[in-house]
């Protein structure tokens, strides 16, 4: 779906208001028309993204085995930061403007109209992170299949990444500190998505099954789709006061 | 009918106001004046159910409502201090979004006639960081006007508008109340309402 048409379906939105998809459209047309509107900052953060991956090669070494070992793992970290860096756009230009006070005085159900911008933060920046990994891997001498494997791992992965920081990005409203302070909340739990996603690649290159780590990269991510739309709500009600 | 028994805020070891006990009808405006620092956004939060009151009870219709009480999302429309705009996003858009956002089916005829009356109309297709603060101001009038919302809270309506602007809001305020609305507003300089529809309620 392209924001055009996201845009366009903001309009049946009315027909049943109180519901749930509409809320979640809500959230995830305006975002993305908004972020359309900035591309520039978009691009920093791609472009952010890019840069720290080809660093490693050119800091550390040439030898391919050695490249295509620290691949995953860099690409990874990569993401971690780029998702971290973007983190502050979720909530915190809203709560500047006095955009998220409506939100929240909204009928709507807040939590549908977070899922929505959550959805929009990942199709702005995990979704890119991870459409680029496989140009990226090339460069560490990974070989096809990894770059695949790689691929899904950061597909089921960085959605995590969003949904996750969304709680942190609320939690962190209005503090004097609030980026560092974010970073720190957030980088800790992004840890087990890190050892799963990173160490899909490396399991698959030990010849062992992939299945059980995706498995459980898929079942974190529903799980985080269940859970965490809910506490970033409550984040953003709690930043209210 | 907004109702309120015993408010009490504090704000770190400050007491802002306590015992605050009134009562809004329908087709009233209660009009909240004071000193700056004497607790009008804070009440006016609490009354919103933005933040949640130190002590006391607010009731709407009678029941007793908590922060973000359903019932009460429905019934009212909030104006905070900030115009709530997106600066990348144009007049319309934000009008659109706003109303959207509370829920209400909205005609595109309707925008552009809200526009028009809050004299937008040429405006709409501008980004609103191009915008004057008044022609922010104006977008916020427009957006009261398509709401169909029972209870107003106005936090500093008048602040930026112009003579015209000031009027504009007058209107509508009044017509709000005549159509059995209520509304609460903080602020410094008068409404310019019909008195017998005003109270004033004076944070010390």
């Amino acid at each position: 779906m392209t924001a055009g048409d996201a845009a366009a379906r903001l309009d049946d939105a009315d027909d049943n208001a109180g519901a749930i998809w509409p809320a979640i459209r809500w959230g995830l047309a305006r975002d993305l028309r908004i972020a359309l509107r900035s591309r520039a900052e978009l691009g920093v953060q791609l472009l952010f993204y890019v840069i720290v991956v080809t660093l490693f090669p050119l800091a550390t070494t040439p030898e391919r085995t050695l490249l295509a070992t620290m691949g995953p793992g860099v690409l990874w970290v990569a993401a971690l930061l780029a998702s971290l860096l973007s983190l502050p756009r979720l909530f915190a230009g809203d709560y500047a403007d006095g955009t998220l006070e409506q939100i929240a005085l909204s009928p709507h159900p807040l939590a549908a109209l977070v899922s929505g911008k959550i959805l929009a933060h990942w199709l702005t920046t995990g979704l890119p992170v991870a459409v680029l990994a496989p140009l990226l891997g090339i460069q560490y001498s990974m070989s096809g299949d990894a770059l695949v494997i790689l691929t899904i791992a950061l597909l089921l992965g960085t959605p995590i990444l969003s949904l996750l920081g969304a709680i942190g990005a609320a939690l962190t409203l209005g503090l004097r500190a609030g980026g560092s302070l974010l970073a720190l909340l957030v980088l800790p739990l992004y840890i087990p998505i890190l050892i799963f996603g990173a160490g899909s690649v490396d399991m698959w290159r030990s010849g062992l099954d992939v299945s059980g780590n995706l498995s459980l990269l898929g079942a974190g991510l529903l799980l985080a789709i269940v859970g965490a739309p809910f506490a970033a709500a409550a984040a953003v009600r709690i930043a209210m006061d | 009918m907004l109702e309120v028994r015993d408010l009490a805020a504090q704000r770190g070891y400050s007491v802002l106001f306590s015992g605050l006990s009134f009562r809004v009808d329908a087709g009233e405006a209660l009009v909240i004046i004071g000193a700056n620092g004497t607790g009008k956004t804070t009440l006016l939060r609490m009354l919103a159910g933005l933040s949640p009151p130190t002590d006391g009870q607010i009731f709407w219709n009678g029941k007793q409502v908590h922060p973000f009480d359903a019932e009460l999302r429905g019934a009212l429309a909030f104006a905070g201090h900030s115009p709530s705009l997106k600066d990348e996003l144009t007049a319309d858009e934000n009008l659109r979004l706003l109303v959207a956002l509370s829920g209400a089916p909205v005609a595109d005829e309707a925008i552009d006639l809200a526009l028009d009356a809050v004299a937008l109309g040429k405006k709409r297709h501008l980004p609103a960081r191009v915008l004057s603060q008044g022609q922010r101001r104006r977008i916020g009038l427009a957006r009261l006007r398509l709401l169909q919302r029972r209870l107003w809270i106005l936090d500093e309506p008048v602040t930026a508008l112009d003579a015209a602007g000031m009027a504009l809001l007058a209107g509508l305020v009044a017509e709000h109340l005549n159509g059995g609305g209520l509304a609460v507003a903080a602020t410094h300089a008068p409404l310019g309402l019909p008195e017998a529809r005003v109270r004033t309620l004076s944070l010390a």
